[in-house]
């Protein structure tokens, strides 16, 4: 009944609607103002232009403003400085730009609306005018590129010696993280090798496996380089930490490195945000299917000495499994009878 | 060719005549007229973009509304609407990827180049047709064929394509990744076939009529920057297209015949595949090769017709013609290297990104150059703000709004972060989606008119413009905010990760506005129409423009012009001319008919005019005894 009622409203309103723009239409042929060159709407348009550039604009600069501590994440890696710093210097450039085109863009409609009295001035080129705006962006642009390509050249050098390195697997739909252990070096992997118990295609058979031990958190420590290796299993996916400025794609087949150095630790950032439950997270920015969006995992940034402990304190893959284990010897002994 | 033996009016009339007795087959459906292929590929772009709004609308209702119960959506969607009245994640997926690809291919692409190269071309150079009207004809069935197969991968029992619009092997070459991998994009890639077959079919024509087919005196300097436009656009599509095609065609061999181009070690659904030494970064290069150039294919004929509507509108010539064409032959080329800047964190060698941040910070000089040309074309002219000239400067503003967002993703550095989080849907929906949206739309308003004979109604045009254009900024410009927070795309909710459980009231306002957006464009379908069968009748210069097609008939019939081909004399921005009569002088009037205006440069070209004028004269006098 409800149902029956909106529709004959609904039918109702858009028949007064047409009856009312039909009487204009009938209206303005009677006028004449449809053989106008410029009717009394380009008045109302050439305003509407000012209207939207002030209460627009007021709204953006009232929403950015008010909004700043919301979408500006708080930084916690030490190339994250620079390349936020850049994305501000870019954004008060843009900025300026952005602002200046805009007002004329729509203060031009207003003052240079139709009369019928003016005519429009014929001025179809002048050189110097478009040398100018040809070089003054190529040389605005360069001074940016060049801050730019010397942040992405430091970022993207090979890791330092001393990386800490942390081995991050994507598959559908979750990241699984493995450290090399005590001799600094992670065991080969194969994905052949691949199975319910050994999810990550681990070779045992290579001495440098022996030590590695998965986590299911990334604990790194402050202040020195960590080196991320990262690889997929099945499709692509994409290691981003937000909180760290940090994006690299996972692909089968082809392992991809992002080194960088946290510069706080969890607790620091819980004591500066005032947020007890704040945890740097790891997403996956890119489509790998239904899971998507729920390839989360925590980053726990620590001082030096606690990390040092925490490393200790880590079961071997091999001491969890002893089945993994097993794996080996059977391998070892088929290899013995062989011989 | 229709162009060589006509001789005088009467006699061409007669030709008219006797030649063309359409039936409703050949004049509707299997036309070679290139009127009729443009209006058939505009109805057709329409259609898509309804449909291609509809699937954003569906998604926005998830993103903004995550509580809500689709039950309602249930008649529409069925099965892709969970138990519990949610929307199917898998489906959610599918529903980006087809929006994407929809808008991009079937809108932008077909519907734009498609409908006004076709219709602008031959009216706009002074040609009775395209080159090859057959060949015409088979681009626009093409895009048919590829229209009917990705409609109906819409409808299939494991839905279309999910991938992503770019659709990423190995993601896509999958089924067991995600089921829109199986049946969905076996369609989607033979659509695509077709689809890259039609548009090579109409650039191939596109560039041969324009380079052969103009008419007397207009050269190449004298070309409208719609026609400029066009041609670099098919330059670009005729270029960039048969790389797709070639991706598309390994991505085939990968899905059906166990190759490994894109395929390399990996281990799905419990077992570990045999495909070794493929890459995925292959894929994105061949993918990007012509992705980037594709931007584009869209945005070129956008500018082209917005230089078209705000000159004439302004009453002005459009300010540094020369510099809009360089600036445009500009990007063309720099189109097609600077593909690499979608991929800088795709794990490809970091030198190669500098390489390529170098080259895409270049490629926005041009496009700078053409933003201060408009600016300056709009100063002290006399502004007559039609629905045409609204939707222009729109696209001005969406064009300075995402193309500055452009100088943060093409620097390597920056990207870092901003890369595939919704900063960059902010960016491209606003530079290329709503930029050439409003393109498309400012030309349908302007060339309405010659298209059928009636005007749209302006009032609904005003209203449609206003409505659209803050509801494109009220969807789009908020997402910034968001991006700069870290929100990736293609999620299909945020409330997982601490840092992006927010914003729940922005997604929201974002997703009405989308919706309120979507629904002010059926004011547009209406006035369409409507005004199709019941506008008022347009006069044959409605806007007082200068260029050839306003020299036809109001309704032009098959060969544009019943008599000879006007003969052009002039370029096509002579708008208010100190000293000139009237504020516009039509091409075709001879400079040495308008002694009072010309510039001290031109008074010196009447002598050559004249010769040539006196010279035809006499040929067509010749003519005519011959023929009698």
């Amino acid at each position: 009944m409800y149902g029956f009622l909106i529709a004959v409203g609904v039918v109702l309103l858009l028949s007064i609607v047409w009856m009312v723009y039909r009487i204009q239409t009938l209206v303005s042929v009677v006028k004449g103002s449809d053989k106008k060159i410029a009717s009394g709407s380009n008045k109302v348009n050439a305003f509407l232009f000012l209207v939207f550039l002030v209460a627009v604009g007021g709204l953006m600069f009232w929403y950015s403003i008010k909004e700043f501590d919301n979408y500006q994440l708080p930084i916690a890696s030490e190339h994250g400085v620079v390349t936020d710093r850049l994305f501000w210097i870019t954004m008060a450039v843009t900025g300026v730009i952005f602002i200046i085109t805009h007002i004329l863009l729509f203060i031009f409609p207003y003052k240079y609306q139709y009369r019928e009295d003016r005519k429009a001035s014929f001025y179809p080129e002048n050189n110097k005018l478009e040398v100018i705006w040809t070089t003054v962006p190529a040389l605005v642009l360069t001074v940016l590129v060049i801050t730019g390509w010397m942040a992405w050249s430091d970022i993207t050098a090979p890791a330092p010696e001393n990386a800490h390195v942390v081995e991050l697997m994507g598959y559908q739909f979750a990241w699984d993280i493995r450290y090399p252990g005590q001799d600094k070096v992670l065991g080969d992997n194969d994905y052949r090798l691949t199975s319910a118990i050994n999810p990550m295609g681990i070779d045992f058979t290579d001495q440098k496996s022996v030590d590695d031990f998965p986590s299911p958190k990334v604990v790194i420590p402050k202040g020195e380089p960590v080196l991320f290796k990262i690889r997929a299993r099945d499709v692509l996916h994409s290691v981003f930490a937000p909180h760290m400025r940090l994006k690299m794609d996972a692909v089968p087949g082809m392992p991809t490195r992002f080194w960088f150095v946290p510069n706080k630790t969890t607790a620091e950032m819980r004591a500066e945000l005032k947020n007890p439950d704040f945890n740097f997270e790891i997403a996956c920015t890119e489509i790998c299917g239904r899971g998507h969006n729920a390839m989360r995992r925590v980053i726990e940034v620590v001082e030096p000495a606690e990390y040092q402990k925490w490393l200790t304190e880590q079961k071997t893959f091999l001491q969890m499994n002893p089945a993994l284990a097993e794996g080996i010897e059977v391998e070892v002994k088929e290899v013995a009878e062989i011989q | 060719m229709a162009t060589a033996s006509v001789a005088t009016h009467d006699t061409a009339h007669d030709h008219h005549d006797h030649e063309h007795h359409d039936n409703f087959v050949t004049k509707y459906i299997f036309s070679t007229d290139h009127k009729m292929i443009g209006k058939q590929f505009l109805i057709t772009g329409i259609f898509w973009a309804l449909i291609g709004g509809l699937l954003s609308v569906l998604f926005r209702l998830q993103l903004g509304f995550p509580e809500m119960n689709l039950e309602w959506l249930r008649p529409l969607l069925g099965g892709w609407i969970t138990e519990t009245g949610q929307l199917d994640q898998t489906f959610y997926l599918a529903l980006v990827t087809m929006h994407g690809t929809i808008m991009v291919f079937f809108v932008l692409t077909a519907g734009l180049s498609g409908t006004f190269s076709n219709f602008l071309i031959p009216l706009q150079i002074g040609a009775r047709d395209m080159a090859s009207g057959f060949m015409n004809m088979l681009s626009y069935w093409f895009f048919f064929v590829s229209s009917v197969i990705m409609f109906i991968s819409l409808f299939i029992k494991t839905g279309p394509a999910g991938g992503g619009w770019v659709v990423y092997p190995p993601l896509s070459a999958l089924e067991q990744a995600i089921p829109g991998s199986g049946l969905g994009m076996t369609l989607w890639l033979v659509a695509m076939t077709f689809f890259i077959a039609s548009s090579l079919l109409g650039g191939i024509n596109y560039i041969t009529t324009v380079i052969n087919l103009r008419t007397k005196g207009m050269s190449f300097s004298r070309l409208p920057l719609t026609i400029w436009a066009f041609f670099l656009t098919a330059v670009i599509g005729l270029l960039s297209f048969p790389v797709l095609f070639a991706a598309a065609l390994l991505l085939v061999f990968d899905r059906s015949f166990g190759t490994s181009f894109y395929l390399s070690d990996i281990y799905i659904g419990g077992e570990a595949l045999p495909n070794t030494g493929g890459s995925p970064v292959l894929y994105q290069h061949l993918f990007w090769f012509l992705g980037h150039p594709e931007v584009y294919i869209v945005l070129l004929p956008a500018l082209g017709i917005t230089s078209e509507v705000i000159a004439t509108n302004s009453r002005k010539p459009i300010f540094g013609y020369k510099a809009m064409i360089i600036s445009m032959l500009g990007i063309t080329i720099l189109s097609f290297i600077v593909w690499a800047h979608h991929m800088f964190v795709s794990g490809m060698n970091p030198f190669l990104g500098s390489i390529f941040m170098f080259l895409t910070l270049i490629i926005a000089i041009p496009s700078a150059v053409k933003v201060f040309n408009y600016l300056t074309t709009l100063w002290r002219g006399n502004l007559i703000f039609t629905p045409a000239m609204l939707f222009s400067i729109g696209l001005v503003s969406f064009f300075i709004s995402g193309g500055l967002t452009g100088i943060f993703l093409g620097n390597s550095a920056i990207d870092i972060q901003l890369h595939d989080t919704y900063f960059v849907v902010a960016h491209f929906h606003l530079v290329m989606g709503s930029a050439s949206f409003f393109g498309l739309v400012a030309g349908v308003y302007h060339w309405f008119p010659k298209m059928f004979g009636r005007m749209m109604d302006a009032r609904l045009g005003y209203v449609h413009f206003w409505l659209t254009f803050v509801g494109v900024y009220m969807v789009f410009f908020p997402m910034h905010y968001i991006g700069i927070a870290g929100f990736p795309r293609r999620y299909y909710s945020w409330t997982g990760f601490e840092f992006s459980n927010m914003y729940t009231d922005l997604n929201m306002f974002v997703s009405v506005a989308a919706i309120i957006t979507f629904a002010a464009q059926f004011i547009f379908l209406f006035n369409f129409f409507y005004s199709m069968y019941r506008g008022r009748k347009a006069s044959s210069n409605p806007w007082r423009s200068t260029t050839l097609e306003w020299t036809t008939p109001i309704v032009p019939g098959h060969g544009n012009w019943p008599g000879e081909i006007p003969t052009v004399y002039r370029w096509p921005y002579d708008y208010s001319k100190p000293g000139a009569e009237e504020d516009f002088i039509p091409q075709t009037v001879p400079l040495s008919a308008t002694p009072e205006s010309n510039l001290p440069h031109e008074q010196e070209q009447v002598k050559t005019e004249m010769e040539i004028i006196k010279d035809e004269s006499e040929a067509l006098v010749a003519n005519e005894a011959k023929e009698s």
